[in-house]
């Protein structure tokens, strides 16, 4: 490909994640920017061009969220952008900047994605039902929960799944976010917990789902040239994979999310992947339900159609396992501040490459590690291969 | 976060530091209200729906019979070219039973939904819609449904012109 500058990652940073943090979002976003700055041992200055992500606006009722959080995350009089594609967001944000710096135009860039979901009252819930088509669904009385129910219970008919396959993802990532200092709901809990919670759209269940939450978290990334000049340790964007469906979200047999196969495939091609479970070393997929984990191992190719709930009781997607499948705790555990969320989950690659992640790092020598996110109306993937 | 970093930012505060006043706060509800036109496919959709039929449009290159209807083929990328009507009976693709409204408060009595494969469409051209005249424990994946329509004087020419869908009979011999 012409021109195509090779990427790296020198700095993370993240705030805490809570229901309801003081902060307002700039604040949020700031705190992120500075730490991930500070890690990377620079400064706002050197930031030639800022990507903000963050969800949709009706959580916050400021209708032009990016420019109102410009601000605060480092824009101020520079080149930025703002994306969005729904909880697909925090991992394209990260593909967003990337391509600032792969396609020459800037060294380095700033990428933050930052979500405060508690300003919406009584409950974000409402706001979400607006993402639903006004004619055809809103009249039904949607709420966000049935299409995730619809999807799981097609996914557990198709492959002949039962609950507890799914609640023990639940159970490992709530406990893996007991190591995480930034998690809202580590956990020891047990299969049967999951089982007795509150059914709220059979068959989900309360400790299916991840909570809402308010977050921030930011990345910085520079160009090969100046990497090689301030770190002896980056990590590098190999693999950059996007694609959506259509919101006729009825129309698709929902089992199996193509759109994520196809962003995978993207980011493998350019990675030199030929055998995703061979050569991904562990992966951050998106998991705001528990199932949604197991789907998106299948549709990131890590396992075949189906095979994703037996490679999880047996053991292969603990830390220690043959491929670790979010050591940080994922949505379930640390929580789901949308775009912060997603791209959380690419900062915990990034630290489990370095051999940064504490008491979660994985075992062996990681050299290859994949995250990815999903959203809107279960239509979008978004993936991103790192190495080391 | 890495272990390098000791100190993580933020302040958690709780839903009662909120409700009693002891953080600053401000609150506010936007009095925006919306009309949408439902547009030329959906609007004959909605127009059939009226007359207690249901529509589809098709596309001669895929051949695809496609619910909802649409005026362009989403894989062709060119106009649809027909109209065809299909049956007001199908399938459970899947379904669910709710126990939370629009607003996530919580239900007695919980909303059965589905994704309805209506008879005479294209494969996987599913609806959404709910299901009636059926105890929770009864439904089942590749059940036979039909629609239950508003009073033809009721109708408005709105999705709600059908009630809900309910289970067809098997005839027992």
């Amino acid at each position: 490909m012409f021109g195509k500058k090779r990427v790296a990652i020198v700095g993370a940073g993240l705030t805490l994640f809570r229901r309801r943090l003081k902060e307002t979002g700039k604040e949020l976003s700031y705190e992120a920017s500075k730490m991930a700055l500070d890690a990377a041992g620079m400064e706002l200055r050197d930031m030639q061009s800022v990507v903000l992500g963050t969800a949709p606006d009706a959580f916050d009722g400021v209708h032009m969220k990016g420019e109102y959080l410009a601000d605060g995350a480092g824009a101020y009089r520079k080149p930025y952008t703002r994306v969005f594609v729904g909880g697909g967001t925090g991992v394209f944000t990260p593909l967003a900047g990337w391509w600032h710096v792969a396609s020459g135009q800037f060294d380095s860039c700033l990428v933050v994605a930052e979500e405060k979901m508690s300003s919406c009252y009584p409950h974000p819930q409402y706001a979400f039902t607006t993402i639903f088509d006004p004619i055809l669904e809103r009249p039904l009385g949607m709420n966000l929960i049935w299409i995730f129910a619809l999807e799981m219970h097609r996914y557990m008919h198709k492959h002949g799944i039962k609950k507890e396959d799914i609640a023990r993802v639940s159970v490992k990532n709530k406990g893996n976010a007991l190591d995480h200092p930034c998690a809202q709901l580590g956990a020891k809990i047990t299969v049967e917990d999951v089982l007795n919670s509150e059914v709220m759209a059979w068959p989900v269940q309360r400790l299916d789902v991840s909570p809402t939450s308010d977050g921030g978290a930011a990345l910085v990334l520079v160009s090969e040239d100046v990497a090689k000049e301030i770190t002896d340790d980056p990590v590098w964007i190999d693999g950059a994979g996007w694609c959506i469906d259509s919101t006729l979200w009825t129309n698709r047999d929902l089992y199996y999310p193509d759109y994520v196969e196809c962003a995978a495939r993207m980011a493998y091609k350019m990675a030199g992947i030929k055998n995703p479970p061979k050569e991904i070393d562990l992966a951050e997929p998106y998991d705001p339900f528990d199932y949604k984990e197991l789907h998106h191992m299948e549709g990131l190719l890590l396992c075949k159609k189906g095979e994703a709930p037996k490679l999880t009781a047996e053991g292969v997607t603990q830390r220690d396992g043959d491929l670790p499948i979010n050591p940080s705790g994922g949505l379930l555990g640390v929580g789901n501040p949308i775009a912060a969320a997603g791209l959380m989950k690419v900062c915990e690659i990034f630290w489990q490459l370095r051999g940064e992640a504490g008491k979660r790092q994985i075992p062996g020598d990681p050299r290859t590690g994949l995250a990815q996110a999903w959203g809107d109306l279960m239509q979008y993937g978004s993936v991103i291969v790192l190495r080391r | 976060m890495s272990e390098k970093i000791k100190d993580y930012r933020g302040e958690a505060l709780k839903s009662a530091d909120f409700k009693e006043g002891r953080v600053p706060t401000e609150k506010c509800r936007p009095k925006a209200k919306f009309a949408w036109s439902a547009g030329i496919a959906i609007g004959r959709f909605l127009e059939e729906l009226k007359k207690g039929k249901i529509i589809a449009s098709t596309c001669s290159k895929c051949g695809r019979i496609m619910v909802p209807p649409r005026i362009y083929c989403e894989n062709c990328f060119k106009p649809t070219d027909g109209w065809k009507y299909v049956k007001d009976t199908g399938t459970i693709n899947t379904y669910s039973v709710s126990y939370l409204a629009a607003d996530a408060s919580r239900l007695k009595e919980p909303i059965l939904v589905a994704i309805i494969d209506l008879d005479g469409a294209s494969k996987n051209m599913g609806l959404i819609h709910k299901l009636g005249e059926v105890d929770k424990d009864e439904i089942k994946f590749g059940m036979k449904v039909k629609a239950v329509w508003k009073p033809k004087e009721e109708r408005v020419g709105a999705i709600t012109d059908i009630k809900y869908f309910k289970p067809i009979k098997e005839a027992t011999p």
